[in-house]
């Protein structure tokens, strides 16, 4: 599904590296989980395959069922199946939930030749999954991400992406800042989403997240680097005795 | 007496020497009188005056009219679909043929040029605009007073069924329009205000409005699109107690708009909102210049003025709000931003604040900034394509100046317009 080799990335203003060679490669079907210290690159990985202008790839590639996606514009990576769920997801004041969750869903599928949704359809849709996700009917009438509270707006992002049915979901600490329900709501989110054909990479500090989304395969990312890939097993190393061990393993 | 005065008086001089001065004008014939002695006074507004210091004043002093090609889309017009009372002035002149019947209940509409003496008329037409001459001279405003052969008197006795609309048509490419409009809402009536289509190669107009107690206004205004226009407007509004005065103003093409805008708030709890988008592209100067004072209590002032600038545009604002002595509990809001759609363009703002009561809450912000990366990786992260998602943050940002409208069919009616010209420019 996804496959990323190599991949080294700086800055675009300035001589900073912050991926020095990345490799991983997440099967369709499977959960692969990322953690790591901060400011090990994990963010960084995420926008970059997403598109994110800034940065600049100096070596490797990254590839999405072998279309390359260093080379698309974001939104053909969004219609090419990759999403994106925002660490930090952006308020944009004046521009309603609803129009540019339906804009989103149509211009995707305009891009990909499929038929677009219909109005009717998609406020079918949007009602059944805000509420699987306990996400108020009011609340979509808002404009994106416009006053909601940080674990509104990380169920927003899940929201999006069961909309969307992306093929690569890359979910980038969208644990944090939730309540114990709401972590739950979401891993249920998640799961519902889980598929044959759907891949996820899953990047968050907890094992708690872990407990209900149970990944495959566990990466440790540190500067720049993946470091150590195990079992979920991995994951429970980490909550127990932090990165020290691990870290001083590689080193 | 200074040089830079005297050139303007001489500017003056040589522009009336060549204009068309009405005379015998009957009732209006005192106010233009009174007004050509005010123009010869002042002089032509010039570079070096502060007031101008943004916007060139040549062009529009000048003893002709540049010229200015005819901007046909055949498309419908704006307000097309609504139901409304049409006045049309084909380059600056009053058109019989073009316009409905002059009538419709609950008001009393003359045409300017063939009105005997009316009594209200007489007692308005140059009076707000003399008004206006202070603390700030408007010459172009009295040049229009004193030249003005054409508009329309209106006087709103009860609430009309339906707003009466100002139809522009630009046939000559060398038209030099003076167009002066006087409108009266008398006690507890309702009033809506129509304006569109491009006037003619160069446009002065004056809009005095005189708004009684408890009586409303609402004026809705789409400038453009044409390319050439070069055009000068006054809007005077006098408001009495519990009044309401709401104008929108869309501004898209023109290589020169200067709108003026003089509101003053003479009766305790009125209410005056001033707006305007503005979209230009190219070689563009849009320029929104707000005066309102404040002179009673309780009242409440808005002004929200956003441009959309691209491809070397420029944009003023110059906005005061003027608080009097004695005009406590003033609510006092201003607002001007530009969003600048590349390096090229340009947003001049100075905004102002006078205050001389000490219990009033006045604000006011400017601000110019680009679209917000964040906001459009965002969209373009959700499949967005990038100028779709560039547009909807373009129009996110025009939505406050369009929410002022109060119609909702009327602000949807300016959406689309705003809509269509971001469409054509997608590249
Ligand atoms: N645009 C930028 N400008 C400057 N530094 C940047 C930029 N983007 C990333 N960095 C730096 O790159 C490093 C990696 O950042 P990144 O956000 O990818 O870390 P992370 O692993 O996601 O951390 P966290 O767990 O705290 O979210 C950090 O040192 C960060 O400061
Ligand atoms: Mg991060």
């Amino acid at each position: 599904m996804l496959e990323i080799k190599g991949l080294k990335v700086k800055l675009e203003e300035e001589d900073k590296q912050i991926l020095k060679g990345v490799d991983l490669r997440v099967e369709a079907g499977k959960v692969h989980a990322i953690m790591g210290p901060n400011g090990s690159g994990k963010s960084t990985l995420s926008y970059v395959l997403s598109g994110k202008s800034g940065y600049e790839v100096t070596d490797g590639s990254a590839t999405l069922e072998g279309e390359d996606l260093l080379d698309m514009e974001p939104e053909e990576r969004a219609a090419a199946g990759l999403f994106l769920a925002f660490q930090y997801p952006v308020e944009i004041p004046g521009v309603g939930n609803m129009t540019f969750l339906r804009t989103a869903v149509n211009s995707q599928r305009k891009a990909r030749g499929e038929e677009e949704m219909s109005a009717t359809d998609f406020l079918k849709e949007i009602r059944a999954k805000a509420k699987d996700l306990k996400i108020d009917a009011e609340m979509l009438k808002r404009p994106v991400n416009v006053g909601f509270s940080g674990g509104e707006k990380k169920r927003n992002e899940v929201l999006q992406m069961a909309m969307l049915e992306p093929k690569m979901c890359i979910l980038d600490e969208t644990d944090s800042g939730l309540d114990v329900d709401a972590m739950k709501l979401v891993a249920e989110g998640v799961n519902a989403l889980r598929s044959e054909g759907r891949g996820f990479l899953v990047i968050t500090h907890y094992q708690r997240l872990l407990d209900h989304i149970k990944p495959d395969v566990v990466h440790i990312m540190a500067n720049g680097r993946i470091v150590k890939t195990g079992g979920p097993e991995l994951a429970l190393e980490v909550e127990n005795n932090g990165y020290a061990d691990i870290l001083a393993e590689v080193a | 007496m200074n040089a830079v005065l005297k050139a303007k008086q001489e500017a003056a001089a040589t522009r009336l020497d060549g204009a068309d001065v009405p005379s015998g004008a009957g009732w209006s014939q005192a106010a233009r009188e009174d007004a050509l002695s005010r123009v010869r006074n002042m002089g032509l507004p010039s570079r070096r005056d502060e007031y101008w210091k943004y916007t060139r004043p040549d062009t529009l002093t000048s003893a002709e009219a540049g010229e200015a090609a005819v901007f046909e889309t055949g498309e419908e017009p704006v307000f097309g679909s609504f139901d409304r009372l049409k006045i049309v002035f084909v380059d600056g002149v009053f058109s019989a043929e073009k316009s409905d019947d002059l009538a419709l209940e609950g008001i009393e509409i003359s045409r300017l040029a063939e009105a005997g003496d009316i009594s209200w008329a007489s007692e308005l037409y140059g009076t707000l605009e003399a008004n206006g001459q202070t603390p700030v001279e408007r010459p172009l405003a009295a040049l229009n007073t004193a030249l003005a052969t054409d508009g329309v008197l209106i006087r709103v006795l009860n609430t009309p069924s339906k707003p009466v609309s100002l139809i522009y048509h630009h046939e000559n490419t060398r038209s030099d329009a003076v167009l002066h409009h006087v409108v009266k809402v008398e006690a507890g009536a309702s009033f809506t205000l129509l304006e569109n289509g491009p006037a003619a190669a160069r446009f002065n107009k004056v809009l005095e409005a005189d708004i009684a107690d408890k009586a409303a206004f609402h004026h809705v205004r789409a400038q453009g699109r044409d390319h050439e226009r070069r055009a000068v407007t006054h809007m005077f509004a006098r408001l009495g107690t519990e009044s309401t005065f709401k104008s929108f103003t869309l501004t898209v093409n023109g290589v020169l708009t200067r709108n003026e805008c003089i509101i003053e708030l003479t009766g305790d709890d009125a209410f005056a909102h001033v707006a305007g988008a503005a979209l230009g592209d190219g070689d563009f100067l849009h320029d929104d210049t707000v005066f309102v004072t404040h002179d009673a209590v309780n009242c409440e002032s808005r002004q929200v003025f956003k441009k959309v600038l691209r491809n070397g545009a420029t944009g003023v604002f110059q906005g005061k709000i003027l608080v009097k002595p004695g005009a406590q509990k003033t609510d006092g809001y201003q607002k001007s931003q530009s969003l600048l759609l590349d390096g090229d363009s340009q947003f001049l703002a100075k905004p102002e604040l006078e205050i001389y009561a000490d219990d009033v809450a006045c604000s006011h912000g400017s601000t110019s900034g680009a679209i917000d990366e964040d906001a459009l990786f965002y969209l373009q992260a959700r499949g967005i394509p990038k100028d779709i998602a560039t547009d909807f943050m373009t129009l996110a940002f025009l939505a406050e100046a369009v929410e002022e409208i109060e119609d909702e069919a009327l602000a949807a009616e300016i959406n689309g317009r705003l809509e269509g010209w971001l469409t054509r420019r997608r590249g």
